[in-house]
């Protein structure tokens, strides 16, 4: 007996998206990155063209940042570079072969440090000049001062194709204008939601931002934290793209990271709970399931933190793409 | 797949003799499609009608039961391949694994962490299904005996990881009916195997790393009298279990085939890499696996699995809203932070974990927003401060502090004028805007006050 196995396939395929420039291009990258492409669901390289594999960033804060956030286990990497975020960068190139790094400015953050925008730009430009990956850059939030410090760096590093996070409901237009006038890419964030992601997308293609400089950020709930209304609007959007839909085209970036290590069952020690067992472990594992299971759901570009949990995935990425 | 209501009315006699008490055979078809009334009520349907009806209303994969009582497993069922499209029914087993060839008191303290392995989550209990007995041993006589102690020392169901038959028997024989699952059935001990699940209502896994294979195995294998049937279509990268998980559901969904509405098996191997063993698990969770063998585990691979199972086992039509009331993050006390906010569960979510992370247990006072979060809530004016003052006083929080302060978002920094005219007694204090600086909040802020 033999059996027809069903082969999916579709009128819609996922824009390509190139994160950092090179010499050739205008910048000073050492290497670019394209994701997206694709004509079949993720991973399913049985029955359709997936020509780029997602990718992982390695996040960085500006300054130091709140233990209740990044807690021990995750400090404990970087623990003689908390505070020199370009020492950072060039560690996780240099030891851990990081192909995208995500700079969060979480000290700009006017109810935290509120450092000025001129001190922020600075920093991006050192490390512009400290590692030649692509960069993603992440504001501390919504509001004025953010959407300004993320055109300025937009200005200043124009030219290396870095990639602006995010634009958001009411606080689109600057970004969107930078990202036009510099040449950068631009996520679009919108709240777990089908609806409003597409909104959005449709109001960045009005203002003449190309398809191919637009992320989908679906907003990651933490796993246990809204993760399953993550996962579903994921593979909502991506279906509605593979059926055609160019306003949903645009490939995912998921912020891994942010919603893994402040959450109370990565948190606890195993000297406080016992049968949830070591840690370190636990929060590593933690970090990579949510990452993992995201890419079935369709994530292209995953913000991450600890290096271990980031292995982790880049093997199975490699399991799933080879052949 | 399910018939439509035109799908049926043609199979119906279309002479609208409304002895079923229709007035039409189109109208009885739109309630047979609704599933709302039975086809016993026309006297008139033929049997190809009956037979259609009836295949139709077979779920396209088999309910198969594993074990008994309280703690046996049900799965299978499915109706889609995205949960959006319903929702994903019956949750990924996890079966643990023990090797029967560990010393007493290991053997017996592996069972037991096996058994404990629940936890509370979000209102749940999540826990790891089974015990997957390792056949290590090579020895009937000591299998069986090592199954006997599982069914003494543990309520779950057990898995038997043995591709000989004649050990299978032996420990079935000591641990009785419906005990829980054969797992190592292969093309050439499909019969034997057959034969002692059928004979002791035991549930099997029937393995063939041919999907085509798998399919005839399966049809023999119900031929032979198994009724609770699992098939396993092995792997050898990520990328195989994907394709073949993914494969079977839709072949089972679609009905062409035959011997491929089965829940599947997910085996994994020994001697991998535990992270990369976990994610596998996760694959399985995500990709349609009804259950999953796990040999060698570690107990920080619990909570993140068995959350990812419930978070991808949740109903997604459950609305995204919490019920107003009061919270507790943590244990609160009456000299706990209280903090006010909406129904709406992805805010309430955040602001819980965010709370948790800060490590002062709290109250939280949802106010019934219509499901919108803090900002939405406000502009639509579900979210006005004498609402909220009104509201918060009605829930009772008072009698369960001693303080009298409450916190509000900062985004509705505005609403605490009128609260405090709403709550007199009361300080309104005003919060962070964003819930990532509650920690940071708690001990710039409450703690002081303190
Ligand atoms: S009893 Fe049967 S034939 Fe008569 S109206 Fe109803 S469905 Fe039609």
């Amino acid at each position: 007996m033999s059996i027809n196995l069903p082969k999916k396939t579709w009128p819609g395929s996922i824009a390509e998206v190139t994160l950092g420039k090179t010499k050739e291009n205008g910048g000073s990258r050492g290497s670019e990155i394209v994701v997206g492409g694709q004509n079949a669901l993720p991973l399913h390289l049985f029955e359709g063209f997936i020509p780029h594999r997602p990718v992982i960033a390695f996040e960085i804060p500006d300054v130091e940042p709140p233990e209740n956030d990044w807690t021990p286990i995750v400090r404990e990497v970087y623990k003689d570079m908390l505070n020199d975020p370009v020492a950072w960068s060039k560690l996780v190139v240099e030891k851990y072969g990081a192909k995208l790094i995500c700079l969060h400015f979480i000290g700009a953050n006017p109810d935290r440090l509120d450092r000025p925008i001129a001190e922020c730009v600075g920093l991006l430009k050192e490390i512009v000049a400290a590692v030649d990956v692509p960069i993603i850059v992440q504001g501390y939030g919504t509001g004025d001062k953010n959407s300004e410090m993320l055109a300025k760096c937009a200005e200043e590093c124009r030219g290396e194709g870095i990639t602006l996070a995010s634009a958001v409901d009411e606080h689109y237009k600057t970004l969107a204008a930078a990202a036009i006038a510099y040449d950068c890419n631009l996520v679009a964030e919108t709240p777990i939601d089908v609806n409003l992601a597409k909104q959005l997308n449709i109001l960045l293609t009005d203002m003449n931002v190309p398809k191919d400089r637009i992320l989908i950020d679906p907003l990651t709930g933490g796993l246990g934290y809204g993760y399953e209304y993550t996962y579903s609007v994921m593979e909502r959007i991506r279906l509605q793209a593979l059926g055609g839909d160019v306003m949903m085209c645009m490939p995912f970036i998921n912020f891994v990271g942010q919603e893994t290590w402040k959450v109370k069952e990565v948190k606890m020690t195993a000297a406080e709970e016992p049968s949830w067992g070591s840690e370190k472990e636990r929060g590593i594992l933690w970090e990579a399931t949510t990452a993992y299971a995201l890419l079935q759901a369709g994530s292209d570009i995953l913000v991450m933190r600890h290096p271990e949990a980031i292995a982790q995935v880049e093997k199975s990425i490699d399991e799933f793409m080879s052949k | 797949m399910a018939l439509t209501g035109l799908q049926i009315y043609k199979l119906l006699p279309q002479t609208n003799c409304k002895e079923c008490g229709f007035p039409t055979c189109l109208a009885f078809a739109m309630k047979l499609a609704a599933k709302q009334v039975s086809l016993d009520l026309c006297p008139d349907a033929s049997d190809e009608a009956k037979a259609a009806l009836g295949a139709a209303s077979v779920p396209p994969i088999k309910k198969v039961s594993i074990g008994s009582g309280n703690h046996r497993v049900e799965l299978g069922e499915e109706v889609v391949l995205f949960r959006h499209d319903k929702t994903f029914y019956n949750e990924t087993a996890l079966a643990l694994g023990v090797a029967d060839d560990l010393p007493d008191e290991e053997f017996q303290r592996t069972v037991k962490t096996i058994n404990d392995a629940n936890f509370e989550r979000a209102g749940e209990n999540i826990a790891v299904s089974m015990v997957a007995l390792i056949d290590k041993s090579g020895d009937a006589a000591a299998f069986a005996a090592r199954a006997k102690t599982v069914k003494d020392t543990s309520p779950l169901p057990i898995a038997l990881v043995t591709e000989d038959p004649s050990r299978a028997a032996a420990a079935v024989e000591v641990t009785g009916e419906a005990g829980g699952v054969l797992c190592g059935a292969t093309a050439e001990t499909a019969a034997d195997f057959a034969e002692i699940a059928a004979s002791n209502k035991w549930a099997m896994v029937i393995k063939s790393n041919s999907l085509e294979e798998l399919g005839e195995l399966a049809e023999k294998t119900t031929a032979a009298g198994v009724k609770d049937l699992l098939i396993d279509p092995g792997f050898k990268t990520q990328a195989d279990i994907l394709h073949n998980q993914t494969q079977i559901r839709r072949i089972a969904l679609d009905r062409k085939e035959k011997g491929y509405g089965y829940p599947s098996a997910l085996s994994i191997q020994e001697g991998i890499d535990p992270y990369q063993a976990a994610l596998l698990v996760s694959l399985g969770v995500t990709k349609y696996a009804g259950l999953v063998i796990l040999p060698e585990w570690h107990n920080w691979q619990f909570l993140p699995l068995l959350t990812l199972r419930q978070n991808i086992y949740t109903d997604p039509q459950k609305p995204l809203q919490v019920d107003g009331g009061i919270y507790s993050v943590g244990e609160p006390n009456e000299n706990s932070p209280v903090y006010i906010s909406t129904n709406f569960s992805l805010t309430y979510f955040m602001l819980s974990s965010e709370i948790d992370g800060s490590g002062e247990a709290a109250h939280i006072v949802i106010i019934d927003a219509e499901g919108m979060s803090v900002l939405t809530a406000w502009s639509a004016g579900k979210f006005g401060g004498e609402q909220v003052g009104k509201a918060v006083l009605a829930s009772g929080i008072a009698d369960k502090i001693k303080h009298r302060h409450v916190i509000i978002p900062g985004y509705v920094a505005v609403i605490k004028g009128e609260m405090e005219d709403a709550m007199k007694g009361w300080d309104i204090m005003v919060g962070p805007q964003e819930a990532s600086d509650i920690p940071a909040y708690v001990k710039d802020v409450w703690l002081p006050l303190k």
